[in-house]
């Protein structure tokens, strides 16, 4: 039987704006399954690692693999891809309810079929559910069923992280991407958001890969993590990047030098 | 004044040129509001003045030209549309300034043309200020069987519109053709304001996207909601302002968009605060938990 291809494969990512080097030859590759903590301080090149992944990004050298396959074909895989962007510009007005902003996040089934020909797998469940049963699985998966009537500008900033989360459930993706996900949330919501996260992954399968500068949230609950100061300081599994003092070491000096130059 | 009786409405539902006037302007008022929806939501609210005073200018070439004006019209119309769209998404001219020109050259074209084949008729003053009582057997189906296609074309769109009017990044990630949808809106939304014209004119158009979907979105929860709610104030604002100008003997237009307006502040009475944030709406932000960070 041939090993399926990592989900996620980078090769050689070399990013470059405005005369600097945003990410300078970036490799790893990730299983499907891995729950992945992609640590970086602010200007570590996280969220352009993330638009380079889901073809965002319009200048870049090496290799991006999804599921084996180049962005040649990412068109047909991308819309399978959940994506959590860092800030979702909300018109506290838009009269969507959660429940509409959750079902916007289905795809139609001509485009999850020409994906899933390509990444394989695919999900029997989403094809015997129509979008509206979808939506209310995904809500339940983040724990968002009593808010599905609400308006999504009257909920705080922990609940629409949440509701973002649940949009990109609601397609069932093989690979769900988080950027910053917790950023700005108070510390309850954050242990929710985890809960969720870790739930998806672990229940679901589904693979993760979730930035944050946040070092402490990330051990004990990312499956490996991936250190990344422009170029990529560390990837292994969590507990080895805690117990290398070395990288540890690395990450701390890299995010102080950051808040130096954020001062 | 003479009063409002029961018999009244029933004479008055008893003309034909009446008849006509309440199903086509209801019809035209209910497809307005829904494409409103949409542009209100992705804040292009004046959208329709700037594409009306384009379809002026197009009404003015056709009476120049001694064609239909309403044919003149609408080539200008999409026209205008398809240029202010391609303004608004490849160049670094905003939206409201996109609009602005395209309302100033619509209005200049117009009131030179008019000037030139014999200044401001009866026609002029129908097309800038509506003339519902005056449309034909021809004129009111055609009102009619446009507006029930664009209504099925916006809604056989509902999807996309919402995705791309609530986020353009997060809609292409989910594999909509952005461009091709906000090309084919806008392309609907003005053969929407041509439509329309009859009803309340080029000048009052706006108020008839805008205003019931202001009302709406102080009420409704949730798109579909939203959406039920501005078609209906728009439909009664319509037929309740025609009936009650042919009473009082005023015109139709200002009537409707008058009533349509007493709702809106009717509302807003009894929902305080929400009508200022309506109308306070600033450019899109990040929710508080991401600006924070």
């Amino acid at each position: 039987m041939p090993v399926a291809a990592p989900a996620l494969e980078v090769r050689g990512l070399t990013v470059e704006r405005g005369g600097r080097t945003v990410l300078d030859d970036v490799s790893l590759a990730v299983p499907e399954g891995d729950l992945l903590g992609v640590l970086g301080s602010n200007g570590s090149g996280k969220t352009t690692l993330f638009r380079a992944i889901l073809g965002m990004q319009a200048c870049w050298k090496g290799q991006v693999l999804l599921f084996g396959r180049g962005p040649g074909e990412f068109g047909p895989i991308v819309p399978l891809i959940g994506y959590v962007p860092q800030s979702v510009p909300l018109d506290p007005n838009f009269p969507a309810s959660v429940r509409d902003v959750v079902a916007m996040g289905a795809i139609p089934k001509r485009l999850a079929r020409a994906g899933e020909a390509l990444v394989g797998g695919g999900d029997a469940r989403r094809r015997a559910r129509g979008p509206g049963e979808a939506a209310d699985a995904a809500l339940g998966a983040a724990g968002l069923s009593h808010l599905a009537e609400r308006r999504i500008g009257e909920l705080s900033g922990g609940e629409q992280r949440r509701v973002f989360i649940a949009r990109a459930l609601v397609k069932d993706p093989p690979l769900i991407i988080l950027d910053e996900p917790v950023a700005g949330v108070d510390a309850e919501s954050q242990e929710q958001f985890y809960d969720v996260m870790g739930g998806i992954n672990d229940e679901r399968g589904i693979t993760v890969l979730w930035s944050s500068h946040d070092m402490e949230a990330m051990e004990g609950r990312a499956k490996s993590v991936a250190c990344l100061d422009r170029k990529l300081l560390f990837h292994g599994p969590c507990g080895k990047f805690f117990a290398d003092g070395r990288a540890v070491g690395a990450y701390a000096e890299s995010a102080a030098h950051a808040a130096e130059c954020h001062r | 004044m003479p009063p409002l009786r029961g018999a009244a409405v029933l004479e008055a539902l008893s003309y034909g040129f009446m008849q006509k006037a309440l199903v086509s302007g209801a019809a035209v008022a209910a497809v307005c509001a829904l494409a409103g929806l949409f542009l209100v939501l992705r804040r292009y609210s004046l959208f329709g003045d700037g594409i009306s005073h384009v379809a002026f200018g197009g009404v003015a070439a056709g009476l120049f030209l001694g064609v239909l004006p309403l044919w003149t019209a609408l080539a200008a119309a999409v026209a205008g549309g398809l240029g202010l769209q391609k303004l608004r998404s490849s160049t670094r001219i905003s939206g409201d300034a996109a609009t602005a020109v395209m309302l100033a050259a619509g209005l200049a074209a117009g009131v030179t043309l008019v000037s030139a084949s014999g200044g401001f008729s009866v026609d002029v003053m129908g097309f800038l200020f509506g003339s519902i009582l005056l449309v034909g057997d021809w004129d009111a189906a055609a009102m009619v069987a446009v507006s029930a296609a664009a209504a099925a074309a916006l809604l056989a769109m509902r999807g996309r519109l919402a995705q791309v009017a609530f986020n353009e990044e997060l809609a292409r990630l989910s594999g909509v053709n952005v461009a091709l949808t906000n090309y084919l809106f806008v392309v609907i939304a003005s053969v929407v304001v041509v439509t329309s014209m009859r009803l309340v004119g080029i000048l009052l158009i706006s108020a008839l996207i805008v205003i019931p979907n202001v009302t709406a979105m102080m009420l409704g929860r949730g798109l579909a909601q939203t959406a039920a709610v501005s078609v209906s104030l728009a439909v009664a604002a319509a037929v309740c302002g025609m009936l009650l100008s042919y009473y009082l003997d005023l015109a139709p237009s200002g009537t409707i968009v008058l009533l349509s307006l007493a709702a809106m502040l009717a509302v807003a009475a009894l929902r305080p605060g929400r009508l200022g944030r309506l109308l306070r709406r600033g450019p899109a932000r990040g929710p508080p938990a991401a600006a924070a960070a």
